[in-house]
């Protein structure tokens, strides 16, 4: 399974705002979509990542902290992922990095957003569906042997 | 005043389309509601139900077949009714069902092969794997495929469970053969054949193969043929060698120790030979003066980190040339779409979030369809994978019916579905129909000492059922 597979369930791509938006506005952004991070993009590109922790901290030292702009409090450098990355890789990374969201990228064109959340989701589908399989197989085997 | 939907008196009526194992769990997810009273009507265009269980597990992995005794059950409902060889779309529109249904939820799979996308792809005897499979699988509109058999050399592209099923078919014996359901076409064609030489090729390393372990154990148990691989493509390159340390994965660990073994292994004789290869993707298909399939060029590959950590292919400038004759392609899948409804043509899947449908303008859920299974996510995972996955999109489903958000058809009652059915496709097979094929199935198989003896093609299905 791979980041692709997640994308194609999620109808919504990422949320984006401009490095010069200011953190009011980021805040209505995220209020509105109900979710915890934002990709900050040039274009198509994505050139930072803030999340609502990168808000908290502002706000706790600095009341004036609305007027500020996304670019002063965006994480640079950011981690992105792409279509094929197989998601025991990218849990990892995620898990070892204490990365919550991952903007996904295809050719350096932001093509969505996979949380924590999405890739633990995922990989507990597939493990209470190989455990299923395995559970028919068994119990098939049993059956088999009654004839 | 008319009751609520979804009670005894005015059941959910909800239209499925495609009858294999994701159809199958969303009728069960939706019939077991502890209170919504739900009557599922299941379409396919085939005859048959079980979709890839019947015409893509191999024949000789008969205990995952064992599966369908579940949807047996789920079948078993009264509230339960299944349509085969009606085909949505052409049969029934989404117009029609409209008319009679609620919901309507979308399980089609993915039913096309992806491209390799290189020169000679089409070049005669060249393939898609899953042409093979639905051939040797008895499936009624691929039992007139031919392949060349005759050829020595055969390679078979991917390392996917498709790929290792196709050239474990190829490896069997006829005697192997002839204990399974393999469709009798098939047999008698691979009774004949003269492959004597068998490559998987994967583009990634021997860490990152689809295969599972006991998929690549029983590629070593072969009766009459004998496996290899190249023990420098065995060998873990220091990322494969870090990743697989980071992670400590068992399975992975294991799979590598057994392919060592398989490149240490020295051969004993067997007619025919396996060879696994590894870090090579193929570049071009070289025809012969007629035009046909000769030889494959292969470009060798080096592994790279992506900034996640995930290990990916890139090709090197070496190449090499493999004299084959036959190419079966098992690089991945994708759904087909249907007609009037939305599809995200990037990942090949029905436009949805979390099952239900998405207006492609709006990106809002359209009122009363749904999707699940490989046409919602993609290819991946076994069997039961589609269960989980149904069961989110059926909790959308009621969630839906909730907030009052189904559709509201003209005629949501069994009967007139009925009627419709019949009146467009007077042919179709109901589920005591298909019990009755699979008896004789099964019947004619006794006789030989196999599973069943499959009907392959739908005038046959129809004489056996009288009509």
């Amino acid at each position: 399974m791979n980041i692709a597979n997640i994308l194609a369930r999620k109808g919504s791509m990422a949320v984006t705002v401009l490095p010069e938006q200011s953190i009011r506005e980021a805040l209505a952004l995220l209020a509105r979509h109900n979710i915890g991070a934002l990709v900050a993009v040039q274009g198509d590109h994505p050139v930072g990542i803030l999340s609502e922790r990168d808000i908290v901290r502002e706000a706790a030292r600095n009341e004036g902290f609305l007027a500020r702009t996304v670019a002063d409090l965006m994480t640079r450098n950011v981690i992105t992922g792409q279509p094929h990355d197989d998601l025991l890789t990218v849990a990892h990374t995620m898990t070892e990095r204490r990365i919550r969201h991952l903007p996904v990228v295809d050719q350096d064109r932001l093509i969505g957003m996979v949380s924590i959340g999405d890739v633990v989701k995922a990989q507990r589908d597939h493990y209470q569906g190989e455990v299923d399989t395995l559970q028919t197989q068994l119990l098939a085997g049993e059956g088999g042997l009654a004839h | 005043m008319t009751s609520p939907t979804g009670t005894p008196s005015r059941p959910l009526r909800v239209a499925i389309i495609g009858a294999g194992p994701t159809g199958f769990y969303a009728a069960d997810h939706l019939l077991n509601h502890p209170e919504v009273v739900v009557e599922v009507d299941m379409f396919d265009r085939l005859p048959t139900p079980y979709g890839l269980v019947r015409l893509g597990v191999a024949p000789d992995h008969q205990k995952i077949k064992f599966v369908t005794n579940a949807f047996d059950k789920v079948a078993a409902s009264p509230r339960f009714r299944f349509y085969g060889g009606v085909d949505f779309g052409k049969d029934v529109t989404l117009a029609d069902l409209r008319a009679h249904y609620h919901q309507i939820v979308y399980c089609t799979g993915a039913q096309t092969d992806r491209r390799m996308g290189i020169p000679g792809e089409d070049l005669p005897g060249s393939h898609p794997a899953t042409e093979f499979v639905a051939w040797y699988n008895g499936h009624p509109n691929y039992r007139d495929c031919a392949f060349d058999l005759s050829q020595e050399s055969v390679a078979v592209v991917g390392v996917g469970n498709v790929a290792v099923d196709v050239v474990r078919i190829l490896c069997r014996t006829p005697e192997e053969l002839a204990t399974t359901d393999i469709a009798d076409y098939a047999l008698e064609a691979l009774r004949k054949s003269r492959v004597k030489e068998v490559y998987l090729l994967g583009r990634r390393g021997p860490a990152q193969a689809a295969f599972t372990n006991p998929e690549v154990k029983e590629l070593g148990e072969l009766a009459d043929a004998d496996i290899t691989a190249i023990p420098q493509e065995i060998e873990l390159d220091p990322l494969s060698r870090a990743a697989v340390e980071r992670s400590q994965d068992r399975a992975t660990l294991k799979k590598v120790e057994i392919l060592r073994q398989y490149a240490r292994r020295a051969p004993t004789g067997k007619s025919r030979r396996l060879v696994l290869r590894f870090l090579v993707s193929p570049v071009e298909l070289i025809g012969d003066d007629a035009g046909r399939v000769a030889a494959m060029r292969l470009v060798r590959n080096e592994l790279y980190a992506t900034s996640t950590g995930a290990l990916q292919p890139r090709a090197t400038d070496r190449f090499e040339e493999l004299p084959v004759g036959l190419v079966f392609r098992s690089v991945g899948y994708r759904g087909v779409p249907l007609p009037g409804v939305p599809f995200n043509e990037s990942w090949g899947v029905i436009l949805n979030d979390k099952g239900r449908v998405l207006d492609p303008a709006t990106k809002q859920p359209v009122v009363g369809e749904y999707t699940a299974g490989w046409i919602k996510r993609g290819p991946t995972g076994v069997i039961g994978t589609n269960k989980p996955d149904a069961a989110e999109t059926v909790e959308c489903m009621f969630e839906d019916l909730a907030r009052g958000a189904v559709l509201e058809p003209a005629r949501p009652d069994a009967a007139a579905a009925e009627a419709l059915v019949r009146q467009r496709q007077p042919s179709y097979v109901s589920y005591a129909d298909w019990l009755k094929l699979n008896a004789i199935e099964v019947a004619r198989g006794r006789a030989q000492g196999r599973p069943r003896v499959k009907l392959t093609s739908v005038e046959e299905m129809l004489a056996a059922l009288g009509r």
